[in-house]
């Protein structure tokens, strides 16, 4: 279970890009984080794994605060967090498998890692995860020959590598064609479920949030302005989050594209 | 937005707008006085034509050398100039590599601490201020005539061109791959294997082959200021007229410079 208690974070700037953020998440639930750009997505889940240093407030996770931590706890607080990109953050150069190997690498000595001796179960569990995400036969070659959408199936395998308590998603679908969009939700969310995995999913595509999330939580210039079910997300709550415009027309749009949002999980494979 | 129903009329002229010198009167009053000064400098010149007639003679005799060269009179010293060259430069590219990657590590502002990095960034301005032929008159004073004081100088030559060129490509390697190795609880040393080593590796190969190139060059200059090699090779037989032989060891020059050129070439493609 993650707690965030009157958690801010003010830039060296001056810029104020987040505002007592008081939340729980509890097990197994996933949280669509939602806003316009700049009210503060990225910055909260950043400060969760302290990327990003927050001014004010604690973090827990489970037992363990992570704010007071210093570097060497930091460091194990990490590994317990798995953490999914926009454009995906692949070590561009190295190969699918060192991808997803590295999500070992704070359990790993440096010079095991060096060598890239894992250990038999880092290693069957890598190839376990890429046959789960549909790129079983992909493991050796090298992450910049795959595609947008297999890129983020390998950043996702990276991160489940870790066997995370929580997994904090920076705009997962920020450069993906909208099929691929909701196959990398739909894996994160089974994945999710699997586990029973809370997560963070920070996204622009409200649409793409309220389908696979169990709840909303709406960010507005560093205030949390919604925290509620998907369905509670009405035309009033989107206008005082991103201002006004016309919601009816925007989810008629995109309402025939929605499927059943729990529909079981489709051939992770397509696509591919 | 409805488009406007009237035809208006829009220029069809457009010229990029001055960057420096915005002011018309500025720009001519200073033209003309750079026009000025480039007819006044020039009047002060003073060319010897007699001595530029005599230097012609000896051109001529150069070039006819250079046309017919020697290779075999002074074949055993030119070789052995070259074997000292060719020694000298690899042993001081391969030393020298092995000392710029960690203070290049260390002059990296997103890696090092600031205390690290102020004294690698010190090295490099140290190793940098000198010209070659200056560090190599100092160390042949110190280590007296011969390929040592040679091995010594471009050795610390290679260091301030290596580290400070390693340290800007790894100050410009793509932070999210960083953020993302680090986010997986990877230590220090890990992230350095995995997230900067992929990204900087091909310009580093790229970078030593090329200093092993201007290692060559140099040793042939600094040998004239008794640092050893081929320069003093060429230096005696300039000394004593031989220009047919001295035409010899720049075309040696010439031919290993154009074998480094292609034979770089051909290993960067390979490791990119």
């Amino acid at each position: 279970m993650l707690k965030l208690d009157k958690v801010s974070k003010t830039y060296k700037t001056g810029d104020k890009a987040l505002h007592n953020a008081c939340f729980e998440v509890p097990a197994g639930q996933v949280v669509g984080l939602i806003g316009p750009s700049g009210a503060g997505k990225s910055t909260l889940i950043r400060c969760i794994n302290r990327l990003v240093e927050p001014t004010q407030g604690s973090i827990t996770l489970g037992d363990t605060e992570l704010t007071g931590l210093n570097r060497r706890e930091l460091r194990r607080a990490r590994r317990r967090i798995g953490m999914i990109f926009q454009e995906y953050a692949l070590v561009e150069r190295l190969t699918v498998m060192e991808n997803v190997l590295s999500g070992r690498l704070g359990y790993v000595p440096a010079w095991r890692s060096y060598l890239r001796k894992f250990s038999p179960d880092d290693i069957a569990q890598a190839f376990s995860l890429l046959d789960r995400v549909g790129l079983a036969d992909h493991y050796n070659k090298r992450a910049d020959a795959l595609s947008g959408g297999q890129r983020q199936r390998v950043g996702i395998a990276r991160a489940l590598e870790q066997n995370p308590e929580l997994l904090l998603v920076d705009e997962p679908t920020a450069s993906l064609d909208p099929k691929t969009s909701r196959q990398i939700m739909r894996l994160i969310r089974t994945a999710c479920q699997e586990r029973n995995l809370p997560a963070i999913i920070n996204i622009h595509d409200v649409m793409l949030a309220q389908q696979f999330s169990d709840r909303i939580i709406g960010l507005k210039a560093g205030d949390i302005v919604f925290d509620g079910a998907p369905d509670a997300l009405t035309d009033e709550v989107l206008t005082t989050i991103y201002g006004d415009e016309d919601w009816t027309q925007l989810r008629g749009d995109n309402g025939e594209q929605s499927t059943d949002p729990e529909a079981p999980a489709v051939d992770l494979a397509e696509g591919v | 937005m409805a488009l406007e129903p009237v035809a208006q009329s829009y220029p069809t002229r457009w010229k990029r707008p001055p960057v420096l010198l915005t002011h018309p009167l500025w720009r001519k009053i200073i033209l003309l006085g750079g026009l000025v000064y480039l007819v006044l400098a020039i009047q002060t010149v003073e060319v010897d034509w007699q001595r530029v007639y005599l230097g012609l003679e000896r051109g001529w005799r150069f070039v006819q050398g250079f046309l017919v060269p020697d290779f075999t009179s002074r074949w055993n010293d030119i070789y052995a100039g070259l074997m000292e060259s060719l020694t000298m430069t690899v042993t001081s590219t391969v030393a020298g590599i092995l000392i710029s990657v960690p203070i290049g590590i260390g002059a990296a502002r997103n890696l090092a601490p600031a205390p690290v990095y102020l004294a690698c960034r010190g090295i490099i301005t140290v190793s940098r201020s000198f010209q070659e032929v200056i560090i190599a008159i100092l160390l042949v004073a110190m280590f007296g005539f011969g390929p040592f004081a040679g091995f010594l100088t471009l050795a610390f030559a290679t260091i301030g061109f290596l580290s400070k060129l390693l340290a800007e490509e790894i100050e410009d390697c793509d932070r999210s791959q960083i953020e993302a190795i680090r986010a997986t609880g990877a230590s220090w040393w890990q992230v350095v294997n995995y997230a900067v080593q992929p990204q900087v590796m091909p310009r580093l190969v790229g970078l030593s082959l090329y200093r092993l190139d201007i290692n060559f060059r140099e040793s042939a200059v600094i040998g004239i200021v008794g640092a050893g090699g081929i320069g003093a090779t060429l230096n005696t037989a300039i000394d004593r007229y031989e220009y047919d032989s001295a035409g010899a060891v720049l075309i040696i020059i010439i031919a290993i410079v154009l074998v480094v050129e292609y034979s770089s070439s051909y290993i960067r493609r390979w490791v990119q």
